[in-house]
C-alpha cells in the first residue's frame, strides 16, 4: 500500500516539488547537484560498425566525457568551490563506462552513480535518470545539449518533461542565487536571457565555461578518485521506444575538382551550372 | 491518422525551413495514406502551405505565444496531437525545435528520432534514416512507440511543389504557465544566421587576425550568407562563439559550405559534412580539407578571396 502510494505520488511532480522545499526547510544543506556524464568516444575516433553493421566497433577507440557534459562539470566544480555544492555524477551504461566516471572524480565530483545497463536510446536513459532523481532530490541537473555520438539532442528535455521541472538548453551562462537562476541560451542568430527558479535541468554547451577553464584530472585528483564512492545500481525495467537497426559509413567522396586560382570564373561557372548552388 | 507538422514562423511569416517540412510532412501523409495538417502560431496566411500539399492549417492566434517557450510550445503542441488524433508529428531542426521536441515526447510518450533524412524505408515498424557520430555516419533507427516525432534534418529533404486546397481553421488552445522568463534578447540584426542560410563562408586561422574579417564578411554579403569560423578562431576570440561550427559548436547543413584557410580537422568536417557542396580555398595543397571537398582552390587567401568577390558581385549583377 506505501509502495503504491509513493508509485502514484513520484509521478506526479507535485511530489518533486514538495519534497524539495521540505528538504531545503529542514535541513541546512548545500545545493546538491547532479551531473549527467555521457561516455562517448573521442572526437578524432574514426567510426566503424562490426556484425553486419548493426554496431559500433570500440576497436581501438578512446573513449572520454561527452564534450558538452566536461563543460557542465567544470561549471559545476565552480559551484562546489564558490557556492558550496556537493556534484554527483551519473551515467547509464555498462561497465566501461567506468573509467570516465573515475575521470568526473578525479576531477573533483564527490560521487558517482552508474546505472548498470546499455545505453539503448535516450527515452530509456531518460527514463532511468528520472527514477533515480524521484528518489534523490537535486536542485540542479546539468546535462549536455547533446553527446557527440548519438546526438540525440534529447536526455535533458526528456527528464524535464517526466519530471515537471523548469529546462533550459543550450545554456551558455548559468548564474544562481540562492534559488533564483539567471541563464543565457543560445537561439538561433543570438541570445536571450532567462529568469527562473531552481529545480532546473540545463543542456550545457561551451559558453558555460571556456574551454581554457576545463579541469584535467591532476595526480592527488586521480588518487582521491579512487577512495570516492562509485556506485552501482540495477536499472528500472523499461523498453527503449527506438531500435537502431543499422549503421552506415557515407559513401566515399569524389576526388575534389581544383580550379586555378587563376581563374576563378570557371569556379563561378562550375557552381553555377554543375552544382547549381548559386 | 493526420501527420501533423509544427511551422515555425518569426514576426507572423511563415520561416523557410516550413516549405520543406510541409513537402516531407505530405509526402510522408501519402505514404501513410492519410492528410498532412500544419500547426501555426501568430501566423494570419497560411495559404501557401498549401502549395506543399498541406491540407489543413490549424492556427493558434494568442499575443502571449510571441515569445518562445519550450514547455508552453509543447504543450499546445501535445493538445493539437490530441485533438488531431495524430500519431506521426512532424518538426524542424531549429534550436527552438530540438528544445521543445523531447519535452512533446515526454508528454505523448512518443519516440522522437531526430537529424532524419528522409522518409521512412519502411512503415512497420516505421524506419527512418538519420545522421549519428556527428555526420560521420548514418543509422537506420526505428519506432516501436505509437506515436513518433520526426525531427526532420536542414535541408535534408528539399521542397516538392504540390499545391492542393488549404483548410484553414483557428484553433484555440489552453495556454500553460511557465516559470522561466525570457528577461531580454540580442539578435544580431540584418546577419543571417547559420541555421537559415544556405550559404556559409567560413574561415579559420589562415586569415591571421580577426583585423582581416572584413574580406570574409564581404563575401558572405555579397552572396547572402552567413559567416562561420573554426574552433580555434573563436576560442581565441577573433569572432563570437555562436559562429563556431563543427563537431562541438554548430551543425552546418547548408547548400553551399565555402571554407578559407581552415586545415579540414576531423572535428571541423564532422560539423559541416552534411554541407551539400563544399568549395575549399587554403594555400596548402596538402590540407586534408580537400579530401571532403567538391571544388578547390589552392591559393592564398588574401589574394584569391578578394579577386573572388569581385568576379561574383559581376555575376550576381548579371543574373538578378
Ligand atoms: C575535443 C575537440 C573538439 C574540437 N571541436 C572542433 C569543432 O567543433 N570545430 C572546429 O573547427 N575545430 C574543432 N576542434 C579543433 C580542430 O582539431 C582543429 O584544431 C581546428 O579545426 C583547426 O582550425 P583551423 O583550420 O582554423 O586552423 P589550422 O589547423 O591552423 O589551419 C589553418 C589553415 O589555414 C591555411 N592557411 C594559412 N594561411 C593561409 C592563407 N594565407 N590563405 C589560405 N589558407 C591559409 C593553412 O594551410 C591551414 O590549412 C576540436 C578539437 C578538439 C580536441
Ligand atoms: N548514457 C548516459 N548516461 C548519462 N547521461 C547521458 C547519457 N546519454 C546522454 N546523457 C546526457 O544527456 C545529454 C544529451 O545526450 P543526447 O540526448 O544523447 O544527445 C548528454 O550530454 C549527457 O549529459
Amino acid at each position: 500500500m506505501f509502495l503504491f502510494l509513493k508509485k502514484i505520488l513520484c509521478t506526479h511532480s507535485i511530489f518533486i516539488n514538495f519534497t524539495y522545499i521540505w528538504r531545503n526547510i529542514i535541513t541546512q544543506v548545500f545545493m546538491k547537484v547532479l551531473v549527467c556524464i555521457s561516455h562517448v568516444p573521442d572526437t578524432t575516433s574514426k567510426i566503424n560498425f562490426i556484425e553486419d553493421d548493426t554496431k559500433f566497433d570500440v576497436q581501438g577507440v578512446q573513449f572520454v566525457i561527452n564534450p558538452n557534459d566536461e563543460f557542465g562539470l567544470t561549471r559545476a566544480m565552480w559551484l562546489k568551490e564558490k557556492q558550496g555544492a556537493s556534484i554527483d555524477v551519473i551515467n547509464v551504461g555498462n561497465q566501461s563506462s567506468e573509467p570516465t566516471l573515475r575521470k568526473a572524480l578525479a576531477i573533483g565530483a564527490d560521487r558517482a552513480i552508474r546505472i548498470n545497463s546499455d545505453p539503448n536510446d535516450g527515452f530509456f536513459v531518460a527514463k532511468q535518470i528520472s527514477e533515480y532523481i524521484k528518489n534523490n532530490t537535486y536542485d540542479l541537473i546539468i546535462a549536455g545539449r547533446e553527446s557527440i555520438d548519438y546526438n540525440g539532442a534529447m536526455v535533458p528535455g526528456l527528464i524535464a518533461g517526466f519530471l515537471n521541472i523548469n529546462y533550459v538548453t543550450n545554456c551558455i551562462k548559468l548564474e544562481i542565487d540562492n534559488e533564483n537562476v539567471l541563464l543565457d541560451r543560445e537561439i538561433d542568430g543570438g541570445k536571450e536571457t532567462l529568469k527562473g527558479k531552481l529545480p532546473l535541468i540545463i543542456g550545457g554547451q561551451k559558453g558555460l565555461v571556456e574551454e581554457s577553464d576545463l579541469r584535467i584530472p591532476n595526480m592527488r585528483g586521480i588518487m582521491q578518485a579512487r577512495q570516492k564512492p562509485l556506485e552501482v545500481i540495477e536499472p528500472y525495467d523499461f523498453n527503449s521506444n527506438t531500435e537502431t537497426l543499422k549503421f552506415q559509413k557515407p559513401l566515399p567522396k569524389q576526388a575534389v575538382k581544383l580550379v586555378d586560382s587563376e581563374n576563378l570564373d570557371e569556379l563561378i561557372n562550375l557552381l553555377h551550372n554543375e552544382a547549381k548552388v548559386l | 491518422m493526420p501527420v501533423i507538422t509544427y511551422i515555425e514562423s518569426s514576426n507572423g511569416k511563415i520561416k523557410k525551413n516550413g516549405f520543406e517540412l510541409a513537402s516531407y510532412s505530405s509526402e510522408l501523409a501519402k505514404l501513410l495514406n492519410t492528410t498532412a495538417i500544419a500547426l501555426t502560431v501568430n501566423v494570419s496566411d497560411c495559404s501557401e502551405l498549401g502549395n506543399y500539399g498541406i491540407s489543413k492549417a490549424l492556427k493558434i492566434s494568442d499575443d502571449s505565444l510571441n515569445e518562445f517557450n519550450a514547455s508552453t510550445y509543447a504543450d499546445i503542441i501535445t493538445q493539437a496531437v490530441n485533438k488531431t488524433g495524430a500519431n506521426t508529428i512532424v518538426v524542424s531542426s531549429s534550436l527552438d525545435s530540438k528544445y521543445l521536441a523531447p519535452i512533446l515526447s515526454a508528454n505523448i510518450e512518443a519516440a522522437y528520432i531526430n537529424n532524419v533524412i528522409s522518409l521512412p524505408s519502411n512503415l512497420d515498424p516505421f524506419t527512418v534514416k538519420r545522421t549519428a557520430f556527428t555526420n560521420k555516419a548514418f543509422s537506420d533507427t526505428s519506432s516501436n512507440s505509437e506515436k513518433v516525432i520526426v525531427g526532420l534534418s536542414n535541408n535534408s529533404f528539399g521542397l516538392i511543389e504540390n499545391s492542393i486546397p488549404i483548410d484553414e481553421e483557428i484553433f484555440e488552445v489552453s495556454i500553460s504557465n511557465s516559470n522561466l522568463s525570457v528577461e531580454s534578447s540580442e539578435k544580431v540584426s540584418g546577419k543571417i544566421s547559420i541555421a537559415d542560410a544556405d550559404i556559409v563562408v567560413s574561415a579559420g586561422r589562415g586569415m591571421k587576425g580577426p583585423e582581416n574579417w572584413n574580406l570574409i564578411e564581404d563575401l558572405a554579403d555579397t552572396l547572402g550568407a552567413a559567416t562561420a569560423c573554426s574552433k580555434p578562431v573563436s576560442d581565441m576570440g577573433w569572432r563570437p562563439h555562436s559562429e563556431h561550427v563543427g563537431q562541438t559548436g554548430k551543425p552546418v547543413a547548408t547548400n553551399l559550405y565555402i571554407a578559407i584557410g581552415i586545415s579540414g580537422a576531423i572535428q571541423h568536417l564532422a560539423g559541416i559534412n552534411s554541407s551539400k557542396i563544399k568549395v575549399v580555398i587554403n594555400s596548402d595543397p596538402e590540407a586534408p580539407f580537400f579530401k571532403a571537398a567538391d571544388y578547390g582552390i589552392v591559393g592564398d587567401a588574401f589574394d584569391v578571396v578578394p579577386r573572388l568577390n569581385e568576379k561574383l558581385k559581376e555575376f550576381k549583377a548579371q543574373n538578378s
